[in-house]
């Protein structure tokens, strides 16, 4: 059933296109590894301050804030490229393990970035126990490396 | 020895030929490469972005610049080594990638543009450290930077495609 999709996926146009072109996968993954490089900035600067390596004494809700533009930005760029490379080699992914692991990571990583890891920033310093912050800057940061990983992993076969 | 010569006596060396034969080594060593790319990038960008007024607007740029630039450093180096290994691994064809050598230009100019920041621009910093928006030549200086470190990611991964590779049979 899920394969049968996967495989109608890679026949539509556009994963035909892809597949079919020189330069247009490669060009789509650039724009993916450069939205990663700005996600990876507006995630770890907030989870390195939430874990109080980076910017003491900055208020955490306000450094939130400020990259928030950024992750959501960086993050629709990520989602957009990501199915474009995607549906040029769904099938591809359906056999690969890491495609599996990297979309549960991404699943999770997604929630727990905007409700748990949210709700913390929003309560800024002092509002949960500073455990419970270096607590979910560790989770947050393993989750998006999970994802990072699986896909630079997709690559290898 | 020509630069040629070296590339080829690099990969002749027995840990060049271990390395890119590796199963494990090499990916390990590319995610390595791909998740050190966040922090170092990452965080150079947060604070180009505190350069150009884009964000973080209410921190001192002096006080961004303090508290990220070690963790940037400590990316920097881990780049830099994995990307050493990388190049190790498969030092000829790389050598002779044309995204290569722009990589290895762009990354030159880069360092340049870092050079140029300390000695010129930031020292005026007293002036502008508190200014939301900083003047335009500050601007500039982070336009620059992330122009050139995205020009460096997208050459980088070009290198990983094979169109203008001189031997068509990749072997070293």
């Amino acid at each position: 059933m899920l394969l049968q999709f996967f495989t109608w996926i890679e026949n539509t146009s556009v994963g035909e296109a892809i597949r079919g072109s020189l330069w247009l996968f490669p060009v789509i993954e650039s724009f993916h590894l450069l939205a990663l490089a700005v996600i990876g900035g507006a995630i770890l600067i907030v989870d390195m301050r939430l874990f109080g390596v980076i910017l003491p004494g900055q208020p955490v809700r306000q450094l939130a804030r400020d990259a928030q533009p950024f992750l959501v930005g960086s993050l629709i760029v990520m989602l957009i490229s990501g199915v474009l490379l995607f549906t040029s080699e769904a099938t591809k992914c359906y056999d690969h393990d890491a495609f599996w692991v990297k979309m549960a990571c991404l699943a999770a990583a997604i929630l727990f970035t905007f409700t748990v890891k949210r709700r913390v920033t929003n309560a800024g310093d002092g509002g949960v126990n500073p455990r419970w912050n270096k607590i979910v800057a560790v989770v947050s940061v393993a989750l998006w490396s999970g994802v990072g990983i699986g896909g630079r992993w997709i690559g290898f076969s | 020895m020509s630069l040629h010569r070296l590339f080829e006596w690099l990969a002749d060396t027995p840990w060049s030929v271990e390395l890119h034969e590796s199963l494990w080594a090499y990916p390990i060593i590319e995610s390595v490469h791909v998740l050190f790319l966040c922090l170092f990038l990452g965080l150079a960008v947060m604070f180009d972005l505190r350069l150009t007024g884009l964000s973080l607007r209410s921190m001192p740029v002096s006080k961004v610049y303090h508290r990220l630039l070690p963790w940037t450093q400590v990316g920097f180096v881990v780049m830099v080594l994995s990307g050493l290994l990388l190049l190790y691994g498969i030092p000829l064809r790389t050598y002779e990638n044309i995204f290569f050598r722009i990589k290895a230009v762009l990354l030159v100019l880069a360092g340049l543009n870092v050079f140029v920041f300390h000695k010129g621009i930031y020292r005026s910093i007293a002036a502008w450290d508190d200014d939301p928006v900083p003047p335009a030549r500050v601007r500039l200086a982070g336009y620059a930077s992330m122009f050139l470190w995205a020009s460096i990611v997208i050459a980088g991964r070009m290198i990983a495609y094979n169109w203008f590779d001189k031997t068509q049979n990749p072997s070293g």
